[in-house]
């Protein structure tokens, strides 16, 4: 499989970066680098094999549904680039 | 000897036996860390941190009250979260956030007695093998080739300013990250000890997270003893990490023993790769004799999926970054760019735009195309599948064997700029450190010895989950018969 420049875009728009019409182009061909490289996988012969989802064994664990923290508005608003009121701003969303 | 130029193990008893005061360790690390400003290592210096922690640690000498690390001052690599003290990644996205909160792994340093020197430069969000997509710019390695040439070389990445801070003596030990190679590849290109533990040993909560079920911290050092004194002091279990593993730490240090009778080590077939340099081929043979002497019957294993490791891992790993950093949108922290007039998801758009860099955008493309809708089970699934085949690969071969001896990278240190432009050949760095990762395993890479253009060349162990003292205790067989004392001669 490969990309062109459209599916580059559509990509980038899922992922939120924005890019000009040059960076999608030279963004095909490495992305096409990468792809045509790791398909590779394909000649894996994974008939019947679990996909990996824990790679050590671990329980989920469960801890006791209780407030544990709170009242630190400030601290969490803190590195905000905008913070008004006690919230975060951004550019308005409801016209 | 200079104070700054001591083990952790040679400071830590010095310090408690009345030979130098901990101030005295600290000035000296902060003076070093001042002059070696052209290598590029750290990206915000504390020396008002390793003094403060200094003067705590004379205190309790006095009051004898000492704690593990009292008087050990350290470099933190960037993307732990130091509270109030700037914790960026490596990347402008992040440019001025400072934590209010410390992470785990390097509040456990400090409340085991350690001062913090500063925090080290690295790969933008860990993502590299060179340090040089860094927003700070790359870090020069202390190493040069012995040609007469002056060429600036890789310290490795990702923690590359952690490693150079290591072997320049601005710092006796520091924290690394490792998702594919980040601890170990750079340690060996520096002539230095990292370790990376067993996936959950060490909590990730408030370390940046590139691929969450790789990343792992570990320490690096000089030796393996000042590795095995800081992984101790920083593994542990923490109910803020939902990998973390609910297990008692290991006494390490008083653990290690370099008499590896009855153990066998297993050398892959699959390790052996066109294209490797001889000499790199021919150090490993000599690390497989220095175990033989130490008492360790060689075996010959196979891990027949070997060569499927990067392209799995460049599956794996960018899908989960793309997820993980789904989180910087210019809202809550970091950098913001908001178009005039723009809406909010051209914010977002323009705010990644500006504060990621090449390679970042690259690997959040393609973890978003192998996530998307139609490529899923194409991509992301057949690499987790290969990735359960991997890990059968090791646990089949530790039937035959205690520990995995091999290369720790394809080459020595090359040059700045000589493989930015080709990303596949810059992934290949990891070839054979990757494979662990996917895995979960311990792994080490302890010095060898030096190539033919006076480099470091590194040596790895990989040993079965859990057994951090197995993969340590082996390390310390081959570091006792390399008799690796070179160092990089200063000229910064």
């Amino acid at each position: 499989m490969s990309v062109n420049a459209d599916q580059v875009r559509h990509v980038a728009k899922l992922a939120r970066i924005a890019m000009s019409d040059a960076e999608v182009e030279a963004m095909v061909p490495e992305l096409n680098n990468i792809l045509g490289w790791v398909e590779q996988l394909g000649e894996v012969d994974t008939d019947g094999v679990e996909p990996l989802t824990a790679v050590i064994e671990n329980h989920l664990r469960l801890r006791d549904d209780v407030v544990n923290d709170g009242n630190i508005r400030s601290d969490i608003l803190k590195n905000a680039p905008d913070a008004q009121h006690g919230f975060f701003a951004v550019p308005k969303v409801i016209e | 000897m200079s104070l700054n130029l001591k083990t952790i193990a040679e400071l830590r008893d010095g310090f408690r036996a009345g030979d130098f005061s901990a101030r005295e360790v600290a000035e000296s690390f902060n003076a070093a860390v001042a002059a070696g400003r052209a290598l590029n290592a750290y990206t915000v210096e504390t020396p008002e941190a390793a003094l403060a922690a200094a003067d705590a640690a004379d205190a309790a000498r006095q009051a004898g009250d000492l704690r593990p690390l009292s008087g050990i001052p350290l470099g933190i690599k960037d993307l732990f979260a130091t509270e109030g003290v700037d914790s960026t990644s490596g990347s402008n996205i992040l440019k001025g956030f400072k934590p209010p909160y410390e992470s785990t792994v390097s509040g456990k340093l400090k409340a085991a007695g350690a001062g913090m020197l500063g925090k080290l430069n690295m790969d933008e969000f860990a993502m590299g093998s060179s340090n040089e997509t860094s927003a700070y710019g790359p870090v020069i390695s202390p190493w040069k080739r012995n040609d007469g040439g002056n060429a600036a070389l890789t310290p490795g990445g990702s923690s590359g300013g952690s490693a150079a801070a290591v072997a320049a003596g601005l710092a006796p030990g520091v924290t690394g990250t490792d998702t594919g190679g980040s601890i170990r590849q750079p340690a060996a290109f520096t002539g230095i000890s990292g370790i990376k533990p067993t996936y959950g040993r060490c909590s990730r909560w408030g370390i940046v997270a590139f691929a969450s079920s790789l990343d792992q911290a570990g320490p690096m050092a000089r030796t393996v003893r000042d590795c095995a004194i800081l992984l101790e002091n920083m593994c542990g279990f923490d109910p803020k990490d939902a990998t973390s593993l609910d297990l008692p730490v290991p006494q390490w240090e008083a653990g290690l023993s370099s008499d590896l009778k009855g153990k066998k080590v297993g050398i892959p077939v699959e390790y052996r790769i066109d294209g490797v340099p001889e000499e790199i081929d021919a150090l490993w043979d000599k690390g497989v004799e220095w175990l033989r002497e130490a008492g360790a019957e060689p075996v010959k294993i196979s891990l027949p999926h070997t060569k499927y490791a990067l392209p799995t891992y460049y599956i794996i790993a960018p899908a989960e970054a793309s997820s993980n950093l789904a989180r910087y949108d210019g809202v809550r922290y970091g950098l913001r760019e908001a178009p005039e007039g723009g809406n909010l998801d051209a914010m977002y758009a323009a705010t990644r735009a500006e504060g990621f860099g090449a390679e970042v955008k690259r690997r959040i493309m393609i973890g978003t195309y192998v996530l998307s809708a139609g490529f899923y089970d194409a991509y992301f699934t057949k690499a987790q599948k290969v990735r359960t085949l991997i890990k059968r690969d090791f646990a089949q071969a530790f039937n035959d064997c205690d520990f995995i001896l091999t290369p720790t990278a394809p080459s020595a240190a090359f040059g700045l700029n000589e493989k930015m432009s080709d990303p596949l050949a810059m992934y290949l760095n990891d070839v054979f450190a990757v494979p662990a990762s996917l895995a979960g395993l311990p792994a080490m890479s302890v010095p060898g010895g030096l190539d033919s253009q006076g480099l470091p060349l590194g040596l790895h162990l990989i040993g079965r989950e859990l057994d951090e003292q197995g993969v340590l205790n082996a390390g310390l067989a081959i570091e006792e018969r390399a008799g690796f004392t070179a160092r990089a001669e200063k000229w910064w």
